[in-house]
């Protein structure tokens, strides 16, 4: 039982979780806000590791990824953030990264190095469990969940395959399309989650698009979790004491406990 | 050589893509399977390729240039003839029939120099299709004429702002567009790289360049070449030409990377000399990455180069040793590009200026009787601007 696994199995609640990249706007706000979106609500957070070619992204993670590689952010600062960010916090943190830096790295010393820190699972969007036999036998190894995803393009058969070797949780993306905020999401989203519903127990979670503690809601009703992510990084450039995020965080917590209840 | 079932090339291709297109990618793959058995589909191809683009195009005895390299005797294949001025035509018709089976109407292509651009915009204005190119800032500006082009025969061209503003950048925004427009649109990719099927089905249609080369040069000499020489940016003329000589031992095969500024400055492109292995748009190759797996910034006078990937099957033809892989400089493209003016009547492109200068060498050490064959990849014209600024008599 992974520590992720222990989110969704000891509490009904739905599962909030954020999205920040490492870096942005520096590492020192990186740092103060992980443990402010964890006493805000949020039960995973998800630390993106900059690469220079994002192409799952839109414009806002770009823009943050290209101003955290600026600011000299490499897959050891942030292994030592981790370190230090479990001095405080106890939810679970997931790496979110591009298959190539890890790739370089040396997907055993990724996972040897990421476990010993804490970090308990692994998202990259571009490697799917085609490409990911032997990043997905290293991590089981080392304790760490790799997370894959799915799209409202994947077939039964694809769902099929992502819902038995995903691990953790699936990551259900809302629409065809990259990260950002969005003013409307799929109207088939409902229609989606219950099918990718149907074929597994495991939680599913949905990120993409999801802006507003509205959108959290109504996805909510069915899914496990939601995942939010362009939304967060455009407040954290808004101010240096991070009220605005922090009010957004409680207020996301607050629409999936009333999603709970719809 | 034929990937095996999961798009590899050896250890180089696959499938690093997002999970929405892998079942995109998997239709493709169908499709064009069953096309490819297809007699009628290859009629139309062909005959399109024949009325539409010019072919067969010629190859040609440079004996200007090869009295002034020595005693070797080079050739030139005239893809600089073909519609739209490059081979990338042979491609981009291909493809276009492709999209119209699948009934997709909306197609995305991704472009450098502009040339693979060019040839989208004219298929798609033949074949009644929306087009929408994807172009670096900076190649807009270095390519001025190829935008225009584009635009007269009915083609968007949306200015790339991120990352290096240059061909990379513009192959990430072709794939987001892409991801999210998978159900009406098609990427009509322009070189050998990409994931599975991409680097197949662009050599397919590439290929036509080395079948009708191997029948001109029997014909005309009486036996294969010993050299063939080819630039590479992703390496798509290049696999073209090499791949019906791929298994005649005694032709060498040579391609020809950018040096830029010189491989000690950084400032470069040439991703089989030294590059390393990794996973860039959706392929696992050889590529210019920083000791943090970041993809670097790259330079070349000539956009078409001017990339930090090569196409999957490159690198494997490197590692096999069955290709020679060489670089050459900025200045030293340029005098490739004024010889070929000089001794021919021919402006050459600045990207296969780099096998001519290549060659220009290699035939000096080379006996009366030896065959090379240049590439002639695309003609000058785009470049004139910019090679007259640099010679110092432009604006």
């Amino acid at each position: 039982m992974s520590r992720i696994d222990d989110v969704f199995n000891k509490s009904k609640a739905k599962a909030l979780i954020a999205y920040v990249t490492v870096g942005y706007p520096s590492l020192e706000q990186t740092e103060r806000v992980v443990p402010l979106l964890a006493e805000s609500g949020c039960d995973i957070v998800e630390l993106g590791i900059p690469f220079s070619d994002p192409l799952a992204d839109g414009a806002t993670i770009q823009q943050a990824s290209f101003c955290a590689l600026q600011n000299g952010i490499t897959i050891k600062s942030c292994i030592e953030l981790v370190k230090r960010l479990r001095q405080e916090i106890s939810i679970p943190i997931v790496f979110m990264t591009y298959f190539n830096p890890v790739f370089n790295y040396g997907i055993e010393n990724f996972c040897h190095d990421s476990a010993v820190v804490g970090v308990n699972g692994i998202i990259i969007p571009d490697l799917p469990p085609d490409e990911s036999s032997e990043l997905e036998i290293i991590s089981y190894a080392r304790g760490i969940d790799l997370i894959y995803l799915l799209a409202p393009t994947s077939t039964q058969e694809r769902i099929q395959m992502v819902t038995r070797r995903s691990r953790g949780f699936i990551y259900l993306v809302s629409i065809t399309g990259t990260t950002g905020a969005r003013d409307n999401l799929t109207t088939d989203l409902d229609e989606l989650i219950a099918r990718v519903k149907r074929m597994t127990s495991k939680p599913v979670c949905v990120g993409f698009g999801i802006s507003t503690p509205q959108q959290a809601r109504q996805v909510a009703r069915l899914a496990d979790g939601v995942i939010v992510g362009s939304q967060i990084i455009q407040l954290m450039l808004a101010e240096q004491d991070l009220t605005s995020v922090r009010s957004f965080v409680k207020k996301l917590r607050q629409a999936l406990n009333r999603a709970q209840s719809d | 050589m034929q990937p095996d079932t999961r798009g590899y090339f050896g250890e180089y291709g696959g499938r690093f893509v997002p999970e929405t297109l892998i079942p995109v990618l998997d239709k493709l793959e169908v499709t064009y399977r069953e096309l490819k058995e297809d007699t009628g589909f290859w009629v139309e191809y062909e005959s399109l390729s024949r009325d539409f683009s010019g072919r067969p195009t010629p190859l040609y005895a440079a004996e200007g240039l090869s009295r002034s390299c020595g005693d070797a005797r080079i050739f030139l294949k005239r893809e600089d003839l073909a519609h739209t001025g490059a081979h990338k035509i042979n491609n981009a018709l291909g493809q276009g029939l492709i999209a119209k089976k699948m009934g997709k109407r909306r197609i995305i292509a991704e472009t450098g120099a502009g040339q693979h651009g060019v040839a989208t915009a004219a298929v798609c204005a033949k074949l009644g299709l929306e087009c929408i190119v994807y172009m670096g800032e900076e190649d807009i500006r270095r390519q001025a004429l190829n935008v225009f082009r584009m635009q007269l025969m009915g083609t968007e061209v949306r200015s790339v702002r991120s990352g290096s503003r240059t061909l990379k950048d513009a192959i990430n925004e072709a794939i987001r567009d892409w991801v999210t427009n998978a159900h009406n649109s098609y990427y009509l990719i322009g070189s050998v790289v990409g994931p599975s099927p991409y680097p197949l089905i662009v050599r397919d249609f590439q290929s036509v360049i080395g079948k009708e080369t191997k029948k001109q040069i029997i014909k005309q000499t009486g036996s294969l070449p010993n050299f063939i020489v080819a630039c590479v940016g992703g390496g798509s003329n290049a696999i073209g030409i090499f791949h019906s000589f791929l298994n005649d031992k005694g032709v060498n095969l040579i391609g020809v990377e950018a040096a830029g500024k010189g491989l000690e400055s950084g400032m470069h492109a040439a991703t089989l000399v030294v590059g390393s292995k990794g996973i860039l748009h959706g392929a696992k190759s050889y590529l210019l990455q920083d000791g943090e797996g970041q993809i670097q910034q790259t330079h070349s006078i000539s956009a078409g180069l001017d990339y930090p990937g090569v196409g999957p099957e490159h690198s494997y033809l490197k590692d096999s040793g069955r290709v020679k892989y060489v670089a050459v400089n900025d200045e030293q493209a340029l005098e490739g590009f004024k010889l070929l003016c000089r001794t021919e009547g021919i402006l050459p492109a600045m990207e296969p200026a780099h096998a001519i200068f290549y060659t220009s060498e290699l035939a000096a050490s080379l006996n009366k009787n030896d065959i090379i064959i240049i590439n002639l990849s695309g003609r000058g014209d785009k470049d004139i601007d910019m090679v007259a600024m640099t010679m110092g008599g432009g604006k």
